[in-house]
């Protein structure tokens, strides 16, 4: 298990648990990030931060720091 | 007469329907967040009146930004008769969760699900009937961009308005229902309304229901005990959200057919193509560049794609001439074309001159009704009316950046930069509104969910300048050209100066907050698509009419003031008299020795440049206009032109965006507000006078200051960002 800050481009991974507190936890939540969802790392952004995924059909960007919140596991390799 | 909101997602296509149905011309964008107020129209094809509200775009029912406070007090505090939950047909999982939560609230709901067409085109087909079965309210595919199936919608809301609808949750967990039905039934007993709403939201733990039913926290905490998970835990957040989105994906998927080929997500959309190329690793921040420049370079250059400078293009043809300059032909050979922007401008001097010339032409000279007509109402009309070309093309390019979903972008590519001034990619569309007027720049800021963040944006906005004060940058061209500065130059460097100070400020900001936390950034990245005429246009449409407006009322009314001040002396019987002689120039002389250390209020007309900055409280626009109507005489050195043109564009902006910055503020953020937007250009002004004229001068004397103060930037920054690795150790 990881956190969605270290996922890598291209990796598909389901959500296990999310962190943090309070509005942002919430957001996350809102947002779709609820544990058992799929996430598709989709790019980083040009100078290394913040990072878009696919989830639940849409595209979401999140900063790593808020990334850190989100604990995935790998589904799937990123195909090279 | 009945009162129907609208309710959906950011950038579901509320406001699009809403103009659809209204017939109104409110702003659309293909961002998030475009519409922070409501705002209220009527539909009138049935037999009765329907009043409809458009909401401020939210994701959820528990608030996050002021702009979905403003969303959901409406809908629980002003009861409207039906809610049409506008959905996005094409992201329908994500959008599907808001209306888990409206349903939970005891008024009427349509689903209007929205775009329809476009899920019809990828061969896509969604099961109306079962939808509608499941949630247990009506759902209608529209769409509010092609006008299709709205008078059924509004049909369908008008027959739900005596429905005595009851609050309906989607939690089936029997264990956590028996809570939520205890909570509720305290609730009831207390004659609260939409009792399930509140009662699901203590238990989802959510601030303003903690705090608005504080004293029954802790009978809920009491429920709460006796409750245990075994995934979540005591977790009632993460339980009932995740229950949400799996009631969602349960319905959704017997209820969405997708087409075959569309299952993998990684297969490449056009949006998707596009975006590959629009926030490339590398090509990304190069092409924002660009699109910048290629936004100004239109709207600003006289010489487009620079083809005098470097091709030596130059025209000698005199209708050539005549056509791109209006009719300005004065033998004189013309270095390169006119952009798009300088060019309506031509025309537009051109209509308005010769306006001024008809009048002149059988109105009596020396007579004050002649002056009245001619120097006070058309000269005004005619500084008014030559930049609107100019506030259009950047309007334009704006509106068009903002529908197709690239302004979205901008805020990712961004961000990373942003943060290390202490603010996140969010910031960015603020900002650049701020180029075009500082009133819609600083409502824009709602959208950043951080209030410090927000106090520290809405400050900043100043730094951009906005269309009003052009007409500024124009009349201090000629000063300019006076320093050996070319015009376009000084405008560019005034552009670009606002946006470095508005770097350092921020930087400045940041070094002395207490804390180096930055707030969060989620947000949405909907998919491109090409802009809208309608939309567009409709855009345009808004800002050019809330412009004229203006300048039909408070700059107009301003102007005759302006003139009757600046025509007449204390004295009203000595008739019209020399400007050196008026109430404008005794009153502008007693404040000019506020403005004295500044260099421009120094000299015999300095009193000039200061009324002309007191004019720019009313509208900033009035500045330019009464460098003219003043004629001033007097040069400024280059050091007084930067010193004056800096503190007009960083001082504190025109009332109405004061206003605005009132509206979105604490009282005591807005007086610190004022507080900073004073003192910092005067600081700033002083700052540029002082070092300025030391070059002026001598020469050393002046690169000396110079080193010196860039040393104590480095210094500052090097300060900065040992505080901040500090910080973020902290964290770890």
């Amino acid at each position: 298990m990881k956190t969605l800050d270290e996922a890598v481009v291209g990796e598909v991974c389901i959500v296990k648990k999310v962190e943090g507190d309070g509005k942002y936890r919430r957001r996350l939540f809102d947002m779709g990030l609820t544990p058992g969802a799929t996430i598709y790392v989709r790019k980083v952004a040009p100078l290394g931060d913040p990072v878009e995924i696919t989830i639940r059909g849409y595209e979401l960007t999140l900063r790593k720091q808020e990334g850190k919140l989100v604990h995935v596991e790998i589904k799937e390799e990123a195909r090279s | 007469m009945i009162r129907v909101a609208l309710a959906g997602n950011p950038n579901s296509g509320k406001t699009t329907l809403f103009n659809s149905l209204t017939g109104s011309s409110a702003h659309v964008g293909n961002w998030p967040g475009v519409t922070v107020d409501k705002r209220e129209g009527s539909y009138k094809k049935l037999e009765e009146r329907i009043d409809i509200v458009d909401l401020p775009g939210i994701y959820s029912l528990s608030p996050y930004t002021p702009e979905e406070v403003v969303s959901r007090n409406y809908i629980l505090d002003e009861k409207p008769d039906v809610v049409i939950n506008v959905v996005d047909a094409t992201n329908i999982e994500r959008n599907l969760y808001l209306t888990t939560q409206l349903l939970e609230i005891d008024v009427p709901v349509v689903v209007a699900l929205n775009m329809a067409d476009l899920v019809r085109k990828s061969g896509d087909m969604i099961d109306i009937n079962e939808l509608s079965k499941k949630l247990g309210v009506p759902v209608i595919q529209v769409s509010a961009l092609k006008n299709e199936n709205l008078k059924e919608l509004m049909t369908l809301a008008y027959n739900q308005r005596n429905e005595k609808r009851k609050g309906t949750t989607i939690v089936e967990n029997k264990q956590l229902l028996h809570l939520i039905n205890d909570v509720k039934i305290a609730f009831s007993a207390q004659n609260v309304a939409n009792p399930l709403f509140h009662a699901i939201k203590l238990v989802e733990n959510d601030e303003i229901e903690v705090k608005m039913h504080s004293e029954l926290v802790n009978e809920v905490e009491e429920f709460k005990k006796n409750f245990q998970d075994d995934i979540f835990g005591d977790d009632f957040e993460a339980l009932i959200a995740d229950a949400r989105y799996n009631y969602i994906s349960k319905n959704y998927t017997s209820a969405y057919h997708a087409h075959e080929s569309k299952q993998n997500h990684t297969k490449l959309s056009r949006s998707d193509k596009i975006d590959k190329v629009l926030t490339h690793r590398i090509f990304a921040l190069p092409i924002f560049a660009l699109i910048m420049f290629l936004m100004f370079h239109l709207t600003f250059t006289e010489d487009l794609f620079f083809m005098n400078r470097w091709f030596g293009l130059s025209i000698d043809n005199e209708i050539a001439i005549n056509f791109f300059t209006g009719m300005k032909y004065s033998g004189e050979a013309l270095g390169g074309i006119p952009s798009p922007g300088v060019f309506l401008q031509n025309w537009m001097g051109f209509a308005t001159g010769s306006l001024m010339d008809w009048f002149r032409s059988f109105m009596p000279a020396g007579t004050w009704y002649t002056s009245f007509v001619v120097d006070g109402l058309l000269t005004g009309l005619d500084a008014i009316a030559s930049f609107i070309p100019q506030i259009m093309m950047l309007f334009l390019f704006m509106a068009i950046l903002e529908d197709s979903g690239y302004m979205a972008r901008i805020a990712f590519i961004l961000d990373r930069a942003f943060r290390k001034f202490g603010l996140s990619g969010r910031a960015f569309i603020p900002m650049l509104s701020g180029f075009g007027c500082s009133v819609p720049a600083i409502m824009a800021a709602r959208t950043i969910e951080d209030n410090k963040e927000r106090n520290k944006v809405i400050r900043l906005i100043t730094c951009f300048s906005c269309g009003a004060k052009l007409p500024l940058w124009t009349a201090l061209g000629a000063f300019a050209k006076f320093n050996g500065i070319s015009p376009d130059i000084f405008v560019f460097s005034i552009y670009l100066g606002g946006i470095t100070s508005a770097i350092i400020y921020a930087l400045f900001m940041k070094l002395f907050s207490k804390d180096q936390y930055v707030s969060p950034f989620i947000m949405e990245l909907p998919a491109y698509h090409l802009p809208q005429f309608r939309n567009v246009m409709a855009h345009l449409w808004e800002k050019l009419k809330h412009y004229l407006i203006k300048a039909a009322t408070i700059i107009a009314a301003a102007t005759i003031l302006i003139w009757f001040l600046s025509t007449f002396n204390w004295d009203l019987s000595r008739g019209m008299v020399d400007i050196n002689d008026s109430i404008l120039a005794d009153l502008g002389r007693g404040l000019s020795y506020i403005f004295y250390p500044l260099g421009w209020a120094q000299g015999p007309e300095g009193y000039k440049f200061t009324v002309c900055t007191l004019t720019g409280l009313v509208a900033k626009e009035l500045v330019g206009e009464n460098m003219e109507l003043l004629g001033i005489t007097a040069t400024l050195n280059a050091a007084q032109l930067y010193s004056f043109a800096v503190f007009n564009l960083f001082t504190i902006p025109c009332f109405a965006a004061v206003g605005a910055a009132f509206g979105e503020q604490s009282v005591k953020e807005f007086w610190k507000t004022l507080a900073w937007w004073f003192f910092m250009s005067y600081g700033a002004s002083l700052l540029i006078f002082g070092v300025g004229s030391l070059y002026l001068i001598a020469l050393w004397a002046g690169i000396l200051v110079t080193v010196a103060l860039v040393l104590l930037v480095i210094g500052a920054g090097f300060i900065v960002s040992k505080k901040h690795k500090r910080a973020q150790l902290q964290v770890v």
